[in-house]
């Protein structure tokens, strides 16, 4: 039997398949989300080397 | 390495994606997603659609974390239980390190993302679910104690108020309420399978009641917690999230719990051999319909209060 005809290939596909389509779903959904707080005015910030208005005093923020 | 050599090396039951599904415990999931869309829905704070479905793929993510989990530590009695030895662990389709590492993984995944999507009140009250049922109840009280469904028990309780949480960020007395339907629906729903599964338990050693106390004192359980459930389903009609027709469904609901619950009470071990345990099969399949009925109920109640129609001056009590 050639390997690549081995049933062991279907499992694997349908492992590779559907983590693809779990993980695919996952995105869209934190995508969908990020979309809704944004529209409901959540406050977006950089951790990184951004500024954080948060952290300003009130005047400046 | 070749092709060839890599077909050899794998086991011959390696798994496929729905053997991992199935370590999720898809049935157990339906039931924790539905009454956690219920305490969503039933709660006074409107959410949006999309956090709502975000929030329940999260608590589903987090029930099937327990899933995983309870499977993986469990892996030993399951295979000695028929009802449990086809179960992707103790089959050999799923290896116990992995089943362990998505569980872990899913978990910390679960929770997280709940904090995030949601507010960190539910994401708290999901990680001490999680917990609760892994360490608590799988680890510890299930082959400790008779008591373990009644203490257990719990952990399934606590979906409802994930879903109420999800919406007001708190607790409330009609969320208690749900989980203490719940809570006490329990011990009678799993007793009655553990008395038509009675050997499964004993070989594996679990001290289900019926394995510890016979089958007479679990009778006797299950009518006495059927009795302390009924009024306890039945408030809930008299709080913000109830009304006539939660009172109406409930009525009905739990006059049927109690008559099987009775049925089961009023019969020996002999006729239950008799007839195959048909009368705690029975009443352990309606359980099932009774517990997503009055939950269905709840969502009645909200779809009413919607689209206005709920009655003024109906009474309050919490």
């Amino acid at each position: 039997m050639r390997p690549d005809k081995h049933e062991i290939y279907g499992r694997r596909r349908s492992r590779n398949v559907g983590l693809g389509l779990v993980l695919g779903g996952l995105v869209l959904l934190i995508f969908a989300v990020t979309l809704v707080k944004l529209h409901q005015g959540a406050m977006m910030e950089g951790f990184d080397h951004g500024l954080r208005p948060s952290l300003l005093p009130a005047e400046e923020g | 390495m070749t092709d060839a050599a890599w077909t050899h090396d794998t086991p011959a039951h390696e798994a496929q994606f729905a053997d991992y599904v199935e370590l999720l415990k898809p049935r157990v999931m339906r039931l924790v997603l539905f009454t956690a869309l219920v305490g969503l829905v039933a709660a006074p704070v409107v959410v949006h659609p999309v956090i709502a479905l975000a929030a329940l793929v999260c608590i589903g993510a987090g029930a099937g974390a327990s899933g995983a989990l309870n499977m993986w530590w469990d892996r030993d009695i399951d295979a000695v239980m028929a009802r449990t030895a086809d179960r992707p662990i103790p089959s050999g389709r799923v290896a116990p390190e992995a089943a362990l590492a998505i569980g872990i993984t899913l978990a910390g995944f679960a929770v997280v993302m709940l904090g995030l999507v949601a507010n960190l009140t539910a994401a708290g009250l999901l990680a001490f679910t999680i917990f609760f049922y892994v360490v608590v109840y799988s680890a510890w009280l299930k082959r400790a104690t008779p008591q373990n469904i009644v203490i257990g028990g719990a952990a399934g309780a606590f979906p409802p108020m994930i879903g109420w949480a999800v919406a007001t960020g708190g607790v409330a007395p009609e969320s208690l309420l749900m989980f203490a339907l719940i809570a006490l629906w329990t011990p009678p729903h799993f007793w009655a399978l553990a008395l038509f599964r009675n050997a499964d338990y004993a070989r594996a050693g679990v001290p289900m009641l019926p394995v510890t106390a016979g089958p007479r004192a679990t009778r006797n359980q299950v009518l006495a917690y059927a009795l302390l459930l009924a009024p306890v389903a039945m408030a809930p009609a008299f709080s913000l999230v109830g009304g006539p027709v939660y009172l109406a469904g409930a009525l009905v609901l739990n006059a049927l719990f109690l008559r099987g619950a009775w049925r089961i009470w009023r019969r020996d071990e002999a006729a239950a051999q008799a007839d195959g345990h048909a009368v705690e099969k029975r009443f352990f399949g309606f359980s099932i319909l009774y517990l997503f009925l009055q939950f269905g109920l709840f969502l009645v109640e909200a779809a009413l209060r919607g689209a206005g129609l709920a009655p003024a001056g109906w009474p309050s009590l919490f």
